[in-house]
């Protein structure tokens, strides 16, 4: 992953402050997508061929991603290209603006890109077609089978641009793919691009894997494997394939997850039928008991500034959620609505929990104040569980499964992904069932 | 001779159990009393009269009256047999979020672990497995196939 981030960011930002008319309002979800235009970007007729990689094709296959990253969002409304008026050298040197507005859009996003050197040097523009300006530029350099990456980049920077928030297309999901019958089911670790593309399988699905998270620098994993039947919390190392158990702990280890600043891993132990919450420093194996109650303490996730933790407990006689400074004191119920309440993760903004939350045989994807105020449900289904964030906290990602039939027929698991502001579900792309995901932040920063 | 005897017992319980099955009450249906499983479905035997599984509870990790019944034969079992050793594989139902039901499948099986142990069993004997609600049994997604799959279940190990 390291060796992807050698791209550099050169040539020149746009300097004189741009006063531009149009933005996207994020909060509102996808009432009135804006309008916009992605042309394909022009490839340097002196561009060098690479085995294996049809560069010709790049101007447009880049395009297509960042469509289909806009379209995703629900707040943008990507034009059909059949209808551009120019051609994609010269409106990325001076579009026409009076030609693109006839056409409804209201940005537009032009480009080059040359290969040379065995080098993917790309450039691109965002125009403000209402105010007639160019809005925002940069160029950059990487290697072409880096290809997808920069329609990411570009997409991240052109959001960020447009709505005022950080991106998150250039980004990994890491998740557990699921194959089998529902009674024998085969699952294994596997990592792919936000987009679906890139898949890898990093376990041969052997043993059962479940609940994989990523570490703040998206280096490493922590997950829980039955390798010989001992349920532990492991650490896997994504770019050597190294992985070690986590702790040296006399009975199931489970539902990790890393400390915002990577150095610990916090889960629950499981001792005579009673599981309380743990943290281990990575570095000096130190191990810290964080909760002590008789009841079941687990799904254990840290305020972004540490100082904070979020679990879930029975301990009330039903499942509830509870948070508590990260020493383990000053425990409070945060959740006394209807129901039952789990899996509360915080939001990378520091500002929202999300949970799951089941009532009367139905399950719901939620978010919350962190005192627990506020309580708002974006999505009701069958079965639904374990919500995780984007990087720049606006979209949550879960997984479905079906209901399902005699012998299981019928039953599938699938990620899906739903706008906090309870906009724009959308089934994540897979290539095969999948469950519990995880979003890393963003690659390049 | 026998085999025609044995056909007549097998009829006389059959209508046995239909006539206790219509007396009692609407709850038992579906061998559920609560939403416990009562039944006989998917239920195995670790030797001939001692049942290997106690099922549960929507959340829960008591026993019932049924399955304390069903320990104290597997503890008459064990103590015939002193050289096995078993695991207990604690299970829960699909209704529920996968980690809390890793923790309700570990504390089911303990509980069935503790009840063996008070009735003279080694802890040393035993040890325990929770799958959580990653292998039911009956995989069909309706309250009978999830009472049968809050469970656990005893294996013999050697």
């Amino acid at each position: 992953m390291k060796k992807n981030l050698l791209l550099i960011l050169i040539l020149f930002f746009l300097t004189q402050p741009a006063f531009s008319l149009i933005e996207v309002d994020i909060t509102r979800g996808n009432l009135d997508p804006l309008p916009i235009a992605i042309s394909p970007l022009h490839v340097d007729l002196k561009s060098e061929k690479v085995e294996g990689l049809k560069i010709k094709d790049f101007g447009v296959n880049i395009s297509k991603i960042i469509e289909q990253n806009f379209r995703g969002t629900g707040l943008f409304n990507p034009l059909k290209k059949e209808a551009f008026v120019q051609k994609p050298d010269i409106a990325h040197l001076k579009p026409r603006f009076e030609d693109w507005r006839l056409i409804k859009a209201q940005a537009l996003v032009t480009g080059k890109l040359l290969v040379k050197d065995n080098k993917l040097k790309v450039e691109f523009r965002l125009w403000d077609l209402t105010a007639a300006k160019e809005m925002t530029a940069l160029a950059f350099t990487t290697t072409p089978s880096n290809w997808r990456r920069v329609a990411h980049i570009i997409s991240d920077k052109i959001y960020e641009r447009l709505t005022g928030e950080q991106g998150y297309f250039d980004t990994r999901i890491i998740y557990v793919a699921e194959s089998g019958p529902k009674n024998k089911r085969i699952k294994k670790l596997a990592i792919m691009d936000q987009d679906g593309a890139n898949t890898k399988y990093l376990t041969l699905g052997n043993e059962l894997v479940l609940t994989p998270r990523f570490n703040p620098t998206n280096q490493m994993v922590t997950y829980l494997s039955y390798f010989r039947n001992l349920p532990r919390v492991y650490l896997l190392d994504i770019e050597t394939g190294t992985q070690e158990v986590v702790g040296n702990f006399p009975g199931m280890t489970f539902a990790p997850r890393f400390s915002p600043d990577g150095k610990k891993i916090i889960m629950s132990f499981a001792k005579d039928g009673n599981s309380d919450i743990y943290t281990m420093d990575l570095e000096t194996r130190v191990v810290e008991r964080i909760t002590e109650n008789s009841a079941i303490d687990t799904s254990p996730s840290f305020s972004p500034d540490g100082k904070f933790i979020s679990f879930n407990s029975d301990r009330s006689g039903l499942q509830q959620i509870y948070v508590m400074r990260s020493d383990g004191s000053n425990i409070k119920r945060i959740t006394f609505g209807n129901g039952i309440y789990g899996t509360p993760v915080w939001s990378p903004r520091g500002d929202l929990i999300a949970f799951t939350k089941m009532r009367k045989g139905k399950f719901y994807i939620g978010v919350m104040r962190t005192d627990g105020s506020g309580e708002r449900l974006l999505t009701e289904n069958f079965y639904q569980e374990a919500p995780s964030w984007s990087p720049n906290g606006r979209v949550l990602m879960f997984y479905r499964e079906t209901k399902s039939g005699p012998q299981g027929k019928g039953f599938s698991a699938k990620l899906w992904s739903i706008d906090i502001t309870g906009y724009n579900e959308r089934k994540v792309s897979t290539e095969t069932d999948a469950s519990d995901p995880s979003w890393s932040s963003l690659l390049s920063k | 001779m026998n085999f025609k005897t044995n056909l007549k017992n097998l009829i006389l319980i059959a209508l046995a159990t239909l006539i206790l099955n219509a007396c009692s009450t609407a709850k038992k249906a579906d061998g559920l009393d609560g939403d416990v499983y009562t039944g006989k479905e998917t239920v195995e035997f670790l030797a001939s009269g001692v049942p290997d599984r106690v099922f549960f509870a929507t959340n829960k990790s008591s026993l019932t009256t049924k399955s304390r019944e069903t320990l104290r034969k597997q503890a008459t079992f064990l103590r015939k047999n002193k050289n096995l050793s078993v695991t207990i594989e604690g299970h829960a139902d699909e209704r529920g979020t996968r980690e809390f039901n890793l923790a309700l499948g570990e504390r089911r099986a303990n509980a069935a672990k503790d009840y063996l142990m008070t009735y003279g069993i080694s802890g040393k004997r035993i040890s325990v497995i929770s799958y959580g609600k990653e292998r039911p049994v009956n995989t069909e997604s309706t309250p009978l196939a999830w009472s049968q799959n809050r469970r656990s279940v005893t294996v013999k190990i050697n």
